[in-house]
């Protein structure tokens, strides 16, 4: 188990290296932020000094080990635009980005979880067509556009929820539809081959054979079975919600981590966007960790000695 | 006495989108309390189908029971409520399933699988289950059994995972055992332990076996009766001595020529039957062998043989034929 363990920390230290230096030398590309940062009218002089400041204008691969040593003691660098430490502009985001993705999360799976459940049990009937369908529609619904049809039906046009921003919990609502209809659609869908599937195998006819009240065979058998694939699901869901969702973020103009990295990258704000991908690659690297571990749980044949 | 089960004219059909399938067609007979039936036929001879769906376990749809009474201790189970039915699976019918390897739920412990029918049907503690559970494993001669009930199938072999499925099939002390091709995944070697395994169980539980699989060489060694299946009916079915030396079905003599003679130098090939096992979703006509059978009859094509008591065998001895497979026999070694 610690080996194990300890293999994953690795591949997981290489994973998020691998992210580092590919944001380095992409964000690099963008353009030179100092031209952004000097007042207009300002000379080719002042540029050069507020390059030099920032240290843009040593070689590009002294910049780059310049700033992986760096990281390693959790100095991502200072703010272009906010002039404090890069990681705080973007850790003090989390907490806006986490309590969204959690919310998403938890009704999107319940939601989702039902409604597979429901498609899978009642096979071949009205109710399994409803629930596929409007799977289909929600998992194929882009989220921004969702978003933006909620907005304008409930805060434009009947003006029950605020259009965007953060503070009470009816700013929630809108962001935490949008992200858990996406959610529950995948889960459901999902869900719902697994059971079918999982129905059809031998052990569940054992597990008849046995007497076992349908709700035991179902629970014990076949959900327990099924739920494998979607916890990964799950965990991949995770990891990108948690990461910020980008998109949904900014159509409700939702203060967290993937609004302040799209907001870093068009300042050029580059310690921002370091820190900030970092950071979503690490949750995202973790989350899947435990999604290993929680497999283990779930599956003995995986279970490591 | 009563038959412990009864069937009588048991019909099943699967509704595919090909057509109607018919897998079971007219099976009638009976067991006796403490007799071993063999029940040996081809994939798609209705021997597993007819096993099955007289508990239940078909699926329906597709599958549909046409028609048939199952009379086991007095009680029609084709009749019984669906919570009846929970009741007697497990309890009053045990089954042992083929290829212990998916038949086992992976991700359950060997202790949890087998308490799960004594929980349910003897409201047992987890403790007393366990005890048994122990007291099972010992039975079917998994050594170390203690240490083992907290292992998973994975971490068992292929014998030993199908000798802790029989402990399921037996665990509430059935009075019938079903075993549904339950040697056919083992070594042979293996699959010789089980036999023996199943033998002394017999002998010391006392339980009432039927035991479908595809093999003749099983049935001779388990069975006291056999009954041969083919297109979902009944060919021959008699005590298995009188069946292997005087077969009178045509299907049945022809298992027994492509079995082969152990030992037996200089014979070239072994005996096949010609033809293919028959398409079930035409409506069933005559002898579903009557095609493959050199010694058919018109009257096969167009008419169903009735399984009679066939005159000269011993009692209980009985073939759906129209033809008599001992004149023909002689009267193909007359030509030779």
């Amino acid at each position: 188990m610690t080996r194990y363990l300890l293999t994953k920390l690795i591949e997981a230290f290489i994973a998020i290296w691998g992210v580092v230096t590919i944001v380095f030398f992409v964000s690099r590309i963008l353009g030179d932020p100092a031209v952004l940062l000097v007042p207009v009218g300002a000379g080719q002089q002042e540029i050069d000094n507020l390059r030099a400041a920032l240290g843009l204008d040593r070689p590009l691969l002294e910049q780059y080990f310049h700033s992986l040593l760096s990281m390693l003691k959790g100095d991502f660098g200072i703010s272009f635009q906010h002039t404090r430490p890069a990681l705080d502009v973007v850790l003090e985001r989390t907490p806006a980005t986490a309590s969204l993705a959690g919310l998403a999360l938890l009704f999107g799976t319940l939601i989702g979880a039902a409604a597979g459940a429901i498609a899978a049990l009642m096979r071949g009937t009205v109710a399994e067509f409803i629930v596929m369908v409007a799977a289909l529609l929600g998992q194929a619904t882009p989220t921004f556009w969702l978003g933006i049809m909620l907005i304008l039906l409930f805060s434009v046009e009947l003006g029950l929820l605020p259009t965007g921003g953060a503070g009470t919990w009816l700013h929630y609502i809108l962001p935490g539809l949008t992200l858990s209809v996406f959610v529950s659609a995948s889960i459901a869908r999902l869900l719902r081959s697994s059971l079918l599937d999982i129905m059809r195998e031998d052990y569940v006819r054992t597990a008849r054979a046995k007497g076992l009240m349908p709700r035991t065979v179902f629970f014990w058998h076949i959900a327990r079975n099924a739920l494998i694939p979607v916890v990964t699901m799950i965990g991949i869901i995770a990891g990108e919600l948690l990461g910020g969702s980008v998109v949904i973020e900014t159509v409700f103009a939702w203060p967290g981590v993937g609004r302040v990295i799209v907001q870093g990258i068009q300042a050029q704000d580059f310690p921002v966007i370091q820190a900030g991908v970092t950071l979503v690659a690490a949750i995202f690297v973790f989350v899947n960790l435990l999604v290993d571990l929680l497999y283990g749980v779930l599956d003995p044949r995986i279970r490591r000695g | 006495m009563a038959p412990l089960l009864d069937v009588r004219n048991l019909t099943v059909v699967f509704d595919t989108p090909a057509g109607t399938v018919h897998a079971v067609n007219d099976v009638s007979y009976t067991i006796e309390e403490g007799e071993t039936l063999g029940i040996v036929g081809e994939s798609g001879s209705g021997k597993s189908v007819h096993a099955l769906s007289m508990v239940g376990l078909i699926a329906r749809p597709p599958g549909r029971i046409v028609s048939g009474e199952v009379y086991f201790k007095g009680r029609d189970l084709l009749r019984l409520s669906q919570r009846e039915l929970f009741d007697l699976r497990g309890k009053e019918i045990g089954f042992v399933f083929q290829d212990p390897m998916t038949s086992l739920n992976p991700v359950l412990t060997v202790e949890r699988q087998i308490a799960e029918p004594l929980r349910r049907h003897f409201n047992l503690s987890k403790s007393q289950a366990r005890e048994r559970v122990v007291e099972l494993l010992e039975l079917v001669g998994i050594p170390n059994a203690r240490a083992r009930i907290g292992q998973y199938p994975h971490e068992f072999s292929g014998g030993m995972r199908q000798r802790v499925m029989i402990a399921i099939g037996i665990a509430c002390n059935p009075k019938l055992l079903i075993a549904d091709e339950a040697t056919t995944a083992l070594d042979v070697t293996v699959q010789a332990q089980i036999l023996d395994l199943v033998r002394d169980l017999k002998k010391k539980i006392g339980t009432t076996v039927i035991w479908i699989t595809h093999d003749m060489g099983v049935v001779a060694g388990l069975a006291d009766t056999i009954q041969v299946m083919y297109g979902g009916r009944i060919m021959e079915r008699g005590p298995v001595d009188a069946v292997f030396e005087d077969p009178r079905s045509a299907y049945t003599w022809g298992l027994l020529k492509s079995l082969p003679h152990g030992g037996k130098r200089g014979e070239t090939r072994l005996y096949q039957i010609p033809g293919n096992p028959p398409n079930l979703i035409n409506e069933p006509i005559g002898d579903p062998f009557a095609p493959r059978n050199a010694f058919a009859t018109e009257r096969c094509l167009r008419e169903t043989p009735p399984l009679k008591q066939m005159e000269g065998s011993l009692p209980g001895h009985k073939a759906a034929v129209w033809y008599d497979l001992r004149e023909e026999l002689k009267k193909q070694e007359a030509k030779v």
